[in-house]
C-alpha cells in the first residue's frame, strides 16, 4: 500500500502551489487518476484525510476524476477505449494495442482556493 | 478582496519530485556508461537467486554491482555478496517500494568505481513499485512458475510499468503443472508485444539467453548514445516507469 506516500506527495505539492497562489485556504484539490496509475482511489481518499490533518490543507476535499485507459489501435489508426485492463486490444477490430494514450495519470489538476 | 473561492490550474504530476530525481539519475548513469536494470516481483519469486546467478555469470566479463531493497534484514545482500560483486542493501523500513531518492542516497557514499551494469532489486511487491521511476534503463518483472499463470491478469499495472517479463523457476514447471501457453497468453493480454524469457537460475536453463538479451540492450543503448553525440536523429523509446 503506497497510497500513504502518494497522499503525502499530493499534500506537499498542493501546499507548494497554494503558497505560489497567495496562500489562501485550500477548499479542494482536483486530481486526475488513471486506471493504470497503480493507485487505488478509496485508499488514497482515506490516506488524504489522515495526511492533510494538521497541515494547511486540513479540511480540504480531495476530488478524484478517474481516467479510463485509452489505447491507439494501429489497425483502425484511432484512439480506442479498452474493455478491461486484462484485454488491451481494440474493441472494434480486436487488434492488440500496446500504445497507451491515457490512463497512467496521477496529476494534480487544480486547486480551489478561498482568499 | 473577494472571498469567493477561485479555481487555480496546476496540472502537475504528483510524483514530480520522484521524476526529477529519476531523470537526474538516468542522466548520471548514461554519462557514466552504466546500464541499469531493476527487478520487480512478488515475494518469493526467486529474485535474489536469479540476481546472484546473473551477477556471478556477468562478473568475469563485466563490472557489475547491485542495490537491494527490503523492508527489513540484510539477508539478501549477504546472499548476493557470494557473487563477490559489490552489493548494498537499502532497508526501507515500512515502505513497500523503492523511490528514486533512496537510490540516490544509497549511491551517494558508495565507492564502487566504474560499472557496466547496476542491478536494483526492488522490494517484493507487485503493486507499489509500479508508480516509481528509479532512473533504470530496463525494468524486469519476474513471475515464477509456482505462482500461477494468472498473475499478469491480477497485476496488469506492474506488467505495464516493466519492459520485459521473466518466468523463473522453470525447473519446477513440470512438477507444478505450469501452463506456459496460458501464462504467455495472459502476459500478452495485459501488455501486447512484451518480450518474455523463461529460465531457471538453479539449473542455468535459459540464463545464457537472458544474459545475451541484457548485453544486446546495453550495447544498443550505447549505440543510441553515440548516434546522439553525432547528431543523428534516432527514435529513442521512452523509459519505463511513471
Amino acid at each position: 500500500m503506497h497510497e500513504l506516500s502518494i497522499a503525502m506527495s499530493i499534500v506537499d505539492l498542493a501546499s507548494e502551489e497554494a503558497a505560489v497562489h497567495g496562500n489562501g485556504q485550500v477548499l479542494a484539490v482536483h486530481l486526475r487518476l488513471g486506471s493504470l496509475s497503480g493507485v487505488v482511489k478509496e485508499a488514497l481518499l482515506s490516506c488524504y484525510q489522515m495526511v492533510s490533518a494538521s497541515t494547511s490543507l486540513e479540511g480540504s476535499q480531495l476530488l478524484i476524476e478517474e481516467v479510463p485507459v485509452e489505447v491507439f489501435c494501429p489497425e483502425c489508426q484511432a484512439r480506442r477505449p479498452i474493455a478491461s485492463l486484462q484485454s488491451m486490444c481494440c474493441p472494434e477490430c480486436g487488434t492488440p494495442c500496446s500504445q497507451v494514450m491515457q490512463g497512467k495519470e496521477l496529476e494534480l489538476v487544480a486547486l480551489e482556493i478561498k482568499g | 478582496m473577494s472571498a469567493e473561492p477561485r479555481l487555480v490550474e496546476v496540472r502537475k504530476n504528483v510524483l514530480k519530485q520522484n521524476d526529477i530525481v529519476a531523470r537526474a539519475l538516468r542522466q548520471n548513469f548514461r554519462e557514466a556508461g552504466v546500464f541499469v536494470v531493476s527487478l520487480v516481483s512478488s515475494p518469493g519469486t526467486g529474485k535474489t537467486t536469479f540476481l546472484e546467478k546473473t551477477l556471478t555469470s556477468l562478473r568475469p566479463r563485466a563490472r557489475v554491482a547491485a542495490l537491494v531493497g527490503d523492508l527489513a534484514t540484510e539477508n539478501d545482500a549477504a546472499r548476493l555478496a557470494r557473487s563477490r560483486a559489490p552489493v548494498k542493501q537499502i532497508t526501507t523500513g515500512t515502505i513497500c517500494h523503492l523511490e528514486a531518492a533512496m537510490i540516490q542516497n544509497a549511491l551517494r557514499d558508495w565507492e564502487v568505481g566504474p560499472l557496466d551494469f547496476l542491478f536494483i532489486e526492488n522490494v517484493g511487491n507487485l503493486v507499489c513499485p509500479s508508480s516509481y521511476d528509479l532512473g533504470e534503463d530496463l525494468r524486469l518483472v519476474l513471475l515464477s512458475v509456482t505462482e500461477g499463470e494468472d498473475k499478469p491478469l491480477k497485476y496488469p499495472t506492474i506488467f505495464h510499468s516493466a519492459d520485459i517479463a521473466v518466468i523463473t523457476k522453470l525447473d519446477l514447471a513440470e512438477t507444478v503443472e505450469f501452463d506456459a501457453a496460458t501464462a504467455h497468453k495472459n502476459i500478452q493480454a495485459v501488455r501486447p508485444g512484451m518480450p518474455v524469457l523463461s529460465l531457471s537460475a538453479k539449473t542455468g536453463q535459459g540464463m545464457d539467453k537472458f544474459l545475451e538479451f541484457l548485453e544486446a540492450h546495453r550495447l544498443s543503448r550505447q549505440g543510441i548514445a553515440l548516434s546522439r553525440a553525432s547528431d543523428v536523429s534516432v527514435t529513442v523509446r521512452t523509459p519505463s516507469g511513471m
